[in-house]
């Protein structure tokens, strides 16, 4: 899977199902801060990652992810070692 | 305290239409909500019959944080709810910066509750239902969504009463206001209406065969009823004191006067006569009237042949012969957890238009039914009062009374 591969569709569920504004999902920007999400969204967040890439996230591993560019490399890390 | 208590909002999602003006016509013509669903033939349903009523889409009316939490009874409820906060001139910010109860009749939400262990089963991963399973499988999955999204900070629990739930919601959301305990509450029923939810019933045999047919097949009092129809859906009611409403300038819509309620104590599934009559006489009491000055009646009856004969003759025994009496489940099947609340939305239509809606297929009494005054097609008809009885397995019985109102 190459990287715009893994941002598509993560960025394609963050405006589809979780209606973060598209405008706003660049690699640099503040994950914890553009999603504005509570604790109950990240259970949804595991969940639809799952779904997307056979992964699993635990709410731990958000705790590291700053940037969008970094939420994408932990997946891409994540589905190379599956 | 003993205030008064009326009735300023209605609003439906019901097989008989979108809306109350849908809704009213469809009673006043006797139209059926029943349908064939083949889904059920395909799952092994001894009955595929159903009312319908399809899934609203609200992505555009609630966020998603507010969406994944509802159930499919809860989407009906909160349709419903916007309707009677309209009809009722209330909004969220009313609520929020007052005291508002919910009392709500729901009992069960089977379809979120399998469809997470279905996931949970494949999967072999609780982490990955997802945020809103526990509050979509919950019993109080109405009440809980509805609370937090109209910002309702009275009285806050959900009735389980099986098919009285709805009404039960109603006559205790008037004790409260009655006793000044609560100046607002927003009553009603949800009913889901998935196969999922209703395999059980069937499997009792409970349900209505005559799918050859199936605007025929709901029945009430007919001598060749052959059992009910589920249905589903939701009906709320916005109920306050009178110094409320008049406060507010609100329409009133009817009052209150009466809530009787009572337990059979005996089978699980069949009901008795004794304790119907006990929560029509607790009501007719409470009321301060006399059973002549009922105009109309709202019957249970579902179209099973036992619970319309028992109702019958409970009726018969306290009203005699006098009293119009009709049975809307003729048209909507039975809507179970939500009816008791509907039923009387249904009767406040007919009430304010003038009219008795049909107990659409009575064709020919029975023995019992030959006893009442059945009205088998709409009768043109002045109602100042009405009565609408509510039952439920486990002898669980509720009955209310409304009155026009006179101030």
């Amino acid at each position: 899977m190459t990287k715009q591969e893994v941002a598509d569709i993560i960025n394609g569920f963050l405006v589809d199902e979780f209606e973060v504004d598209a405008a706003s999902i660049t690699p640099d920007a503040p994950l914890k801060e553009t999603l504005d999400l509570d604790s109950l969204d990240y259970v949804d967040l595991v969940v639809v990652i799952e779904n997307n890439f056979g992964v699993k996230l635990t709410g731990d591993d958000f705790k590291s992810i700053n940037t969008f560019d970094e939420f994408y490399n932990f997946i891409i890390d994540k589905v190379s070692k599956k | 305290m003993n205030r008064r208590v009326v009735i300023t909002g209605t609003g439906l999602y019901s097989c008989l239409g979108v809306g109350l003006d849908a809704v009213r016509e469809s009673l006043y013509k006797g139209k059926s909500g029943i349908v064939f669903d083949k889904v059920r033939k395909e799952m092994g349903f001894r009955s595929a019959l159903t009312g319908y009523v399809p899934e609203p889409d609200l992505t555009k009316a609630l966020h998603r944080r507010q969406r994944v939490g509802l159930s499919e009874e809860a989407k009906y409820a909160y349709v419903a709810t916007v309707e009677a906060m309209q009809q009722a001139a209330l909004d969220i910010d009313y609520f929020d910066k007052n005291i508002a109860g919910i009392l709500y009749g729901n009992d069960s939400s089977a379809k979120a509750v399998i469809e997470s262990i279905d996931v949970v089963r494949e999967k072999k991963d609780t982490t990955l239902l997802g945020s809103g399973s526990i509050f979509q499988s919950m019993n109080c999955t109405v009440t809980m969504n509805l609370s937090t999204i109209f910002k309702l900070k009275g009285i806050n629990f959900t009735i389980s009463a099986a098919c009285a739930s709805g009404s039960h919601s109603i006559g205790l959301g008037y004790l409260l206001i009655k006793m000044g305990l609560q100046d607002m509450v927003v009553c009603g029923g949800a009913q889901e209406i998935n196969p999922e939810s209703m395999t059980s019933f069937d499997g009792l045999s409970a349900f209505s065969i005559r799918e050859s047919d199936p605007t025929k097949a709901s029945r009430p009092f007919d001598k060749d009823r052959d059992g009910l129809i589920p249905s589903g859906g939701a009906a709320t009611l916005i109920i306050e004191s009178l110094e409320s409403a008049q406060k507010r300038g609100a329409k009133i819509l009817g009052e209150i006067i009466g809530y009787g309620f009572s337990s059979n104590g005996e089978h699980i599934s069949n009901p008795n006569v004794e304790g119907q009559v006990r929560s029509l006489d607790m009501a007719i009491k409470q009321a301060g009237i006399q059973t002549k000055d009922v105009d109309y009646i709202n019957a249970h009856a579902t179209s099973t042949p036992i619970g319309d004969k028992f109702e019958a003759q409970a009726l018969y025994q306290f009203f005699g012969d006098h009293t119009p009496v009709s049975s809307t489940k003729s048209m909507t099947g039975h809507e179970c957890w939500m009816a008791g609340a509907s039923e009387i939305i249904y009767s406040l239509l007919m009430m304010h238009n003038d009219f008795i809606a049909p107990n659409i297929n009575f064709e020919n009494p029975d023995e019992d039914s030959a006893k009442l005054d059945i009205v088998a097609t709409t009768r043109e008809a002045k109602i100042d009062c009405f009565l609408s009885n509510s039952f439920g397995f486990g002898g669980t019985n509720s009955t209310l009374i409304i009155k026009k109102f006179a101030p």
